[in-house]
């Protein structure tokens, strides 16, 4: 079975991408697997400035899936290039920088600082966040600032840039082609949707900063949805993401348009989940008549 | 070193009021350092639970639990015969070494279960230990038996009175004239202030509401004296006392 996938600076063995934030910068979970099995993985999200991320608590166990509102918590981007990326460069995987910044300045100062790493194969723009004040998703909720941001950030990468959207908006076709008229190299597809969990005792918000990020399986019809719809209005590649538990559900999102798939909240809920998927692909593409991966993206439409 | 099984349950009873008691049969009993915890998956549920070890025994792992919501309490309907997915062991459980010649183990509440198996580890390094035990009250008390098998006789502090000395596990340890200076303590927020006022040599084991449980959400981060997040369930649950701003 041909597994592999080729985008715009990657060149993935397989579909299997750990999500951003879910994997920390790969360390703990070499504990538990080879990481060279993975496509790829994409570490958590790095500011120019170390961030402490939000009060406690953090996170909220939701049905089928999670609240979470970290914050973007990182310690800057000197600090992960020096310290967290020559770890990486030890496994057969292509490592992709989620980026992430209070300021489009603080995006552009990350990318310039990481171009000459050379572990990172893309950049993937988090204008997405919705658990930051500034930043995050504020940039990429409307096609003018997001097609901006992805405009100044080309400007200045030597790497593919694929942009990470937000559901949380009315109209997401229309800032895929915005960042897709904005050089973008490619999109990734979704981001958490923004959720509220209220602690009964108190009457308040359970998580210390209000709303958090939903994730998990609850996600994953919506994730699907948006794939569906922006896969037909775009030609620039997607890489799908939300609530993936199983290489079924993998094949779904190829089938609804994605070319490859970030496995995020489900690290959580087993450690082990990517390398069984990955183990389980083969059978499930097969038992489908698919010969390879790139047969079943974008099946539903086809 | 931690992994994953699928853990048979051999017994699951009730021991006090919303505390349960339950055996498990998995060979990662062996792997379990004292204070150490596994992620508990529960079915229908998408995050595990955090539980931590109270002992283990030949292949046996005892966990002592508290109904704290409707996971714990869907815990408490699983038969013997059933089995719950585990991972672990994990986290950084109570050292146990050093030159000192006694321990003093203080527990709160639901804090006190991984004081049995530490405690055990003491005993089996040829040291004196102590145990003092805090409940709100009469009705909640458990653990007495496991220290009692041990040849400890745990010294019991209720808030209400209605048990051992009436007010908090450091009220107890003045009235038993018990003059350890190396502490190792479990329990709620107040009591490990408490400790941590009170003492300057020893551990403290945290709970905290965790995502992951190996260290990458970042979702039970703690402060500690040098402004450093730290991550309660890999850097911790165990942490060296006047380290962690509480």
């Amino acid at each position: 079975m041909d597994l592999s996938v080729k985008l715009p600076g990657l060149n993935l063995k397989n579909p299997i991408i750990p999500a951003s934030g879910c994997f920390a910068y790969g360390r703990e979970f070499s504990r538990l697997y080879d990481l060279s099995i993975l496509g790829g993985l994409c570490i958590k999200s790095v500011t120019n400035d170390p961030r402490l991320g939000n009060p406690t608590p953090r996170i909220a166990e939701t049905p089928c899936g999670m609240l979470n509102a970290i914050g973007l918590q990182n310690k800057g981007v000197d600090f992960v290039k020096q310290r967290e990326l020559p770890f990486l460069a030890k496994f057969d995987t292509e490592v992709i920088a989620n980026v992430a910044g209070a300021s489009e300045d603080e995006y552009l100062e990350v990318i310039r600082k990481l171009n000459d790493s050379p572990v990172i194969k893309a950049y993937e723009l988090n204008i997405s966040c919705p658990n930051v004040a500034h930043g995050g998703m504020g940039l990429g909720t409307t096609p003018e600032l997001a097609g901006k941001i992805t405009r100044m950030c080309k400007d200045v990468a030597e790497k593919p840039v694929y942009v990470k959207l937000s559901p949380n908006v009315t109209d997401i076709v229309a800032i895929a082609q915005a960042c897709e008229a904005a050089g973008a190299d490619g999109l990734v597809l979704i981001n958490t949707l923004k959720g509220l969990s209220i602690n009964l005792k108190t009457g308040k918000p359970l998580l210390a900063n209000g709303t958090g990020g939903l994730s998990g399986p609850a996600i994953k019809p919506v994730a699907l949805a948006m794939i569906y719809q922006v896969a037909q209005n775009v030609n620039i590649p997607i890489i799908g993401v939300g609530g993936i538990m199983s290489a079924e559900d993998v094949l779904e999102f190829l089938n609804a348009g994605a070319s490859a798939v970030e496995i995020g909240a489900a690290n959580f809920h087993d450690p082990w989940i990517c390398k069984k998927i990955i183990d389980e692909l083969p059978s499930v593409l097969e038992k489908y008549r698919y010969n390879s991966v790139q047969e079943a993206v974008g099946r539903s439409f086809k | 070193m931690e992994t994953e099984n699928q853990a048979q349950i051999l017994s699951n009873v009730e021991i006090a009021k919303d505390i349960w008691k339950i055996d498990l049969e998995t060979p990662q009993a062996a792997e379990v350092k004292p204070g150490q915890f596994v992620m508990v998956e529960l079915p229908g549920y998408f995050l595990r639970r955090p539980i931590s070890v109270c002992d283990t025994n030949d292949g046996v792992l005892t966990m002592i639990y508290k109904v704290m919501g409707k996971g714990t309490d869907l815990m408490t309907t699983l038969k013997p015969g059933e089995s719950l997915n585990l991972v672990g062991p994990l986290g950084q459980g109570f050292p146990v070494v050093g030159s000192v010649d006694a321990v003093l183990l203080i527990g709160g509440g639901v804090g006190t279960p991984p004081l049995v198996k530490t405690a055990k580890a003491w005993l089996e390094k040829g040291k004196k230990v102590d145990v003092v035990l805090g409940f709100n009250t009469k009705n909640d008390v458990f653990g007495l038996d496991l220290f009692a098998q041990l040849g400890i006789d745990a010294h019991i502090a209720t808030m209400d009175g209605s048990m051992g000395t009436k007010g908090t596990v450091l009220d107890a340890i003045k009235e038993c004239n018990i003059d350890t200076e190396f502490v190792q303590a479990c329990g709620p927020l107040p009591m490990l202030r408490a400790v941590q006022n009170a003492y300057s040599k020893g551990y403290i084991s945290l709970e905290s509401r965790m995502g992951c449980g190996i260290g990458v959400c970042m979702g039970c981060v703690v402060t500690d004296n040098g402004g450093e997040l730290l991550r309660v369930c890999k850097n911790g649950p165990v942490f060296p006392i006047g380290k962690v701003v509480l």
